[in-house]
């Protein structure tokens, strides 16, 4: 694996990938450079610090700092899917619920099935693939539900005002949000290797590792994360739902209500 | 005296520092047919959704059946005191779909026969039932809405302009099934700005800024 080496000065002329991404935003009055180079920064001292901390984790191998790293990958996820809750109440509660058990059970499975081992090696990085992915679903869940009980308000008074539960009021707005939070991964399950060749299997095959064991590993992330997003989103979305509306099984003022 | 069916106690309603209902007490015998009427924002349809616990009231007490309405469970309440709305919205994809739902919200088979059934006392034909609700006219959407709340006979009737808007033909129609579920003992309350619906009410209840400005006369 010693043939990928990426020296300072080759990341350095990398840099002009980025200046040319600034370039083309400002020539095209986009507005993004401050969160482009926002970005930049943090993504560099962010993989340089994880860096140094991935290597003290795997030297001393210890099963609670194993641990501490995937609490702290699941808490930061859980913090970013918060943002895309756009005021749905405990919804950093229900990120944390969500994304931990997706993650644990996934790398449960995973551990029992021996598919991996419980090093931080392999433990680490894989519960940062589940967790951000997991994220990523339940954010895009939030986002369809907040849009969902807010174009859709009349049609959920009229399913309550007919007597339905919340659950029943709600199922078609749920069922949406999870396909929502689902697609992207769904989507790459179906082109993975027509169209993308993922980050995992893409890296241990540049990092000289058999084309033929990367892909198995890449067929065991794909089923990984299959079931990570839907266990995340699922769990997100039920326990979400409810809090659209209040004690009276009325929808909440939040999404906007008007009496006359 | 038989028991009322609504008995509302000094009721209000506030949204936010807005008073919408101040002070409102009335009894509503069961089997009444009570037009409420009123100008644009005096409060009328706020009273009818208070009855049907889409809002809760912020101060005063409503009973339904000699029970506070705060006592029953909102789903068995909404299911008895229905609640139509001026502007319905159909969901799903078809006529089917909304017929569908009053079935398995209250965890029943779909009967198609009375979904048909349904769908004839509103002059809708059988073949509706599978038509997409974009292909429906504003007149069949109503109907098709009304059909929604009476598959399964409610105690209660709140109808909330339900045929402002509609054509001649079509407000005949609805106004002939309202009148065989209230000879058949449902409570009918309905909203309305229509002065000959005013002038042909057997009990009237006029609300202005809020409050009841004539007592419906017993």
């Amino acid at each position: 694996m010693n043939n990928l080496i990426v020296s300072p000065t080759a990341l350095a002329f990398a840099v002009i990938l980025v200046v040319i991404a600034l370039a083309i935003n400002l020539k095209e009055k986009i507005g993004l450079e401050r969160d482009m180079i926002i970005g930049v920064i943090r993504a560099v001292i962010q993989l340089t610090v994880v860096g140094y901390v991935l290597t003290y984790i795997i030297r001393v191998n210890r099963v609670w700092l194993t641990g501490l790293m995937v609490a702290i990958i699941i808490f930061n996820a859980a913090l970013n899917a918060n943002k895309r809750a756009n005021g749905i109440p405990h919804a950093f509660v229900i990120s944390l619920l969500a994304i931990a058990t997706a993650t644990l059970i996934t790398i449960l499975l995973l551990v029992v099935a021996g598919a991996v081992r419980f090093t931080p090696s392999q433990i680490v990085p894989i519960s940062g693939m589940i967790a951000s992915n997991a994220m990523v679903a339940i954010g895009l869940a939030y986002r369809s539900m907040n849009t969902s009980f807010h174009d859709q308000r009349q049609g959920v008074l009229e399913r309550l005002a007919l007597g339905a539960n919340l659950k029943q009021a709600s199922k078609h707005i749920v069922q949406m949000a999870i396909r929502t939070g689902m697609a992207p991964t769904i989507d790459s399950a179906k082109t993975v290797g027509i169209v993308s060749l993922p980050g995992m299997m893409s890296g241990l095959i540049f990092a000289g590792v058999d084309p033929t064991k990367a892909i198995m590993y890449q067929i065991m992330v794909t089923f990984m994360l299959l079931a990570a997003t839907s266990i995340g989103s699922v769990i997100a979305c039920y326990l979400a739902y409810p809090r659209y509306y209040n004690s009276d099984m009325q929808l909440s003022d939040r999404n906007g209500s008007k009496q006359q | 005296m038989t028991e009322p069916i609504f008995d509302v106690q000094r009721l209000g309603y506030k949204n936010g520092s807005n008073q919408i209902l101040q002070g409102i007490t009335v009894q509503i015998e069961k089997g009444a047919n009570l037009t409420i009427a009123g100008p644009s924002g005096s409060g009328k349809s706020t009273f009818l959704r208070v009855l049907a616990t889409l809002l809760t009231p912020t101060e005063g007490v409503v009973k339904f059946a000699g029970k506070k309405q705060s006592t029953y469970p909102k789903p068995v309440y909404r299911q008895q005191v229905s609640y139509c709305f001026q502007q319905p919205t159909l969901f799903g994809e078809t006529v089917r779909d909304n017929l569908q739902f009053p079935f398995e919200i209250r965890n029943q088979k779909f009967d198609q026969n009375k979904a048909l059934a349904g769908l004839d006392s509103v002059e809708l034909k059988a073949e509706m039932l599978d038509q997409p609700i974009i292909e429906l006219s504003g007149g069949e959407k109503q109907r098709v809405a009304l059909v929604r709340n009476l598959l399964f006979k409610p105690q209660v009737l709140l109808l909330d302009e339900i045929s402002a808007g509609l054509d001649v033909d079509t407000k005949g129609v609805v106004h002939r099934l309202i009148q065989s579920y209230r000879e058949s003992g449902v409570t009918v309350l309905s909203v309305t700005h229509d002065e000959s619906e005013i002038a042909a009410a057997d009990d009237l209840l006029r609300i202005r800024d809020g409050k009841i400005e004539v007592p419906a006369h017993e």
